[in-house]
């Protein structure tokens, strides 16, 4: 050992790991916080976040408007926006004190793009683009419209917001998507698409200097039309004609979007379950955030289990159970307890495995701010159980 | 398949299993401990995956796969065997043009103009038809190739819930797009092995209310795709470790203190008024949500479809898990 012996190395430094705490008040009372975006992989429960949190901040004061992309049904109903309409409306029941306003909410996708259509084009036009059936099935199904209406919502709301001041908190949830990463590229990927090459080609197939991919593009043209059959590359044709003089809106939008998400405005909330899989999902997520400089605000642990303090650990719970079962007769009391004590020492095992997920989060990122909700044992479907979740969160 | 000779199962007859479900209740999981079932007495199954995303790979603890059958695990049992394939939309789509259309040069052209990357990544529908494609020849194939691998089963990890009827309902997304040509036609294949009794889509969920809510709409919309249902998996269920008077009372709150008390004397545990508070608070809570999961379990059984069910494993899953719960998938029946 050297001089440094005191310096702690391996395992035992690595416990030692402290991450600063996330305080979701400090973030939401901040009137210099306009945007929260709630990311993460799906099924950590994004949408009872970002609702939970909407309702806290509005509670404190103010005034918030909450864009969920698909909430459970109940939930939906309880803050009154069940029907899809794609227009915010006042949620009933915000009663605190100094409460400011909450409003909410869903995501139609179709419609988001359908009215970006319209408030592009002439009306002829966008009447032709409307029902090319190409356009039709992009605007429903194309992998990514979704995340990339939530980001053209986002960017309509935030235009309201300035225009009207109806709001000055807009919450936003994403997308359950494959990776909760698609949201950042779709419109990306959906620019550089009608951007693209192939479709410069379909546009303007035979002009001067580009003669010679013209016999490039003759043999691919043919190439697809055996595959595909002409009638959807007409399709595609007849939809690219008519959504040309949108290209550059739709370019530049997407790039505003962009923009506002690396604003300051703006802070990003990575969700997370207490598992591997949407660790690493959140862990690639505040990785990629730092990449596009975009504001990460903090990690929210949710549905962590809660500890038991009993003064024993899960393995003298575990002895004591299997002793329980040794004897012979067992009576009531005695199966109750064993019950109980593989319970509790199921609890500590979890809750072990948990922390232990989370210490290597925290090591791996020691800078991002970390909050946790517990598990609640019973469903969050109304306001009261929003509020207990904003409760936890704020700790 | 000499081997599945002993008892019937759940399956008989069916070559592809397709697992859904909505996102965090451990798709991956479930397909991999099926495809871990299914392998027992020496059968031969091929684990699929379609989004790029390894959750095979690393369930496995196996290094990342490419576009190529590999074998992963050896069946429990007799030594059948798994083999894995990711399945990704451009080498499917290459592979596709290579095996029915000699492109050569017009190949190579529809890469540098773009059109690979348009099809695998914007036209809508193609990308599911090229992967659901993928699978139709893997379970067909013994029909055709004499020299490739043959499988008893093939298990697909499929997108979750929410888009699993429009993946696998590649006829009506192609509707009014490709309305001639062998991609269409490839779509009517595909449709016709996805509503054949050799096909049926299992669901996964959590006896939670929004997954078994989805669970429920999920299968509805398949019914209308007139896709074959196969089975509710319920996974992480938690133990049952309380008895029914027992758990009323708990919820009442009036679990006598006395009785634990006698009960961690006689367990040998110094019985502190700390303890006998944890673990009164664990019987509620537990009680509570063995209340709601009971309600979830109810609905379920409403569906009108065969349910298994596998238990949260405390240290979470990794290989041995897997085999965990594949013994307790095949114990139940489904292989």
């Amino acid at each position: 050992m050297n001089s440094r012996s005191g310096t702690r190395v391996g395992p035992l430094a690595a416990k030692h790991v402290t991450t600063p705490e996330l305080d979701i008040d400090v973030l939401i009372d901040d009137p210099d916080t306009r945007i929260i975006v709630c990311c993460g992989s799906g099924g950590v429960g994004k949408t009872t976040t970002s609702a939970a949190l909407a309702l806290r901040a509005a509670e404190r004061g103010r005034r918030v408007v909450v864009l969920t992309i698909d909430p459970a049904r109940r939930l939906a109903q309880s803050m009154g926006i069940e029907t899809l309409d794609n227009t915010p409306r006042p949620v009933p029941g915000i009663t605190a004190e100094h409460a400011g306003s909450l409003d909410a909410m869903m995501l139609d996708m179709k419609r988001t793009f359908d009215e970006v259509v319209e408030s592009q084009a002439s009306p002829e036009k966008a009447e032709q683009i409307l029902a090319n059936s190409f356009y039709q099935v992009l605007s429903s199904s194309f992998a990514g419209t979704q995340e990339y209406m939530a980001m053209e919502k986002l960017g309509q709301l935030r235009q309201d917001a300035l225009k009207t001041g109806r709001w000055d908190l807009i919450v936003v949830d994403t997308p359950p998507s494959r990776s909760a990463l698609d949201f950042l590229d779709s419109p990306e990927r959906l620019a550089s698409f009608l951007d693209g090459r192939f479709i410069r080609l379909l546009l303007a197939p035979a002009r001067g200097p580009a003669r010679l991919m013209t016999a490039g593009l003759g043999v691919v043209t043919n190439a697809l039309n055996k595959i595909v059959g002409a009638q959807f590359l007409r399709d595609v044709q007849t939809f690219i004609a008519a959504f040309d003089t949108l290209f550059g809106g739709f370019r530049q939008r997407a790039q505003k979007t962009f923009e506002l998400l690396q604003a300051s405005e703006t802070a990003f909330l990575v969700v997370a379950a207490p598992e591997p899989d949407a660790l690493r999902e959140a862990a690639y997520f505040v990785e990629r955030l730092n990449e596009e400089r975009m504001p990460l605000a903090g990690l929210i642990i949710n549905r962590a289990s809660r500890a038991s303090v009993g003064g024993i650990s899960g393995d003298q719970a575990m002895a004591g159970a299997e002793r329980l079962d040794e004897v012979e007769g067992q009576d009531d009391s005695s199966e109750v307890t064993a019950g109980l004590l593989r319970l509790y020492a199921d609890r500590s095992r979890i809750v072990a495995r948990e922390s232990r997920l989370r210490q290597r989060f925290a090591a791996a990122h020691p800078h991002v701010p970390a909050a946790v909700i517990p598990a609640l044992s019973t469903d969050v479907h109304d306001l009261d159980g929003l509020r207990l979740v904003g409760e936890l969160l704020a700790g | 398949m000499a081997a599945s000779s002993s008892n019937e199962t759940d399956w008989d007859g069916v070559r592809l299993h397709i697992v859904s479900g909505k996102g965090g209740t451990g798709k991956t999981t479930v397909a991999a401990a099926l495809a871990l079932a299914l392998a027992s007495s020496g059968n031969h199954v091929l684990l699929c995956e379609v989004e790029d995303r390894q959750g095979i790979a690393r369930i496995f603890d196996v290094h990342p796969l490419p576009y190529e059958e590999r074998r992963i695990a050896s069946g429990p049992n007799d030594g059948g065997d798994v083999y894995a394939l990711a399945i990704d939309t451009k080498s499917a789509l290459l592979e596709y043009l290579a095996m029915y259309y000699r492109l050569g040069r017009a190949g190579k052209a529809l890469e540098k103009f773009g059109v690979i990357d348009f099809a695998t990544t914007i036209a809508p529908g193609v990308r599911d038809v090229l992967l659901t494609g993928k699978v139709y020849e893997v379970v067909h194939r013994n029909r055709r190739s004499k020299h490739a691998r043959q499988y008893d089963a093939v298990v697909l990890d499929a997108p979750p819930t929410g888009r699993i009827a429009q993946f696998l309902n590649v006829n009506s997304e192609l509707e009014g797009l490709a309305k001639v040509g062998p991609v269409r036609n490839q779509a009517h294949n595909v449709m016709a092995m996805l509503q054949s009794p050799e096909t049926v889509v299992h669901l996964v969920t959590v006896l939670e209310d929004m997954p078994v809510q989805e669970t429920t709409d999920g299968i509805e919309e398949l019914r209308k795709a007139k896709v074959p249902i196969g089975a509710v998996i319920v996974n992480l269920a938690r133990p049952d470790e309380l008895h029914k008077g027992a758990r009323t009372k708990a919820i009442k709150g009036n679990l006598p203190r006395k009785q634990i008390e006698r009960g961690l004397t006689a367990a040998g545990i110094t019985s502190t008024t700390e303890l006998a508070d944890a673990l009164l608070a664990e019987a509620r809570d537990h009680a509570e949500r063995r209340v709601l999961e009971d309600d979830q379990r109810k609905h379920i059984s409403n569906l009108g479809v065969l349910t298994y069910e596998l238990p949260r494993l405390t240290d979470g899953v990794d290989l041995g898990g897997l085999y965990e719960l594949a013994a307790e998938l095949c114990e139940q029946g489904i292989s």
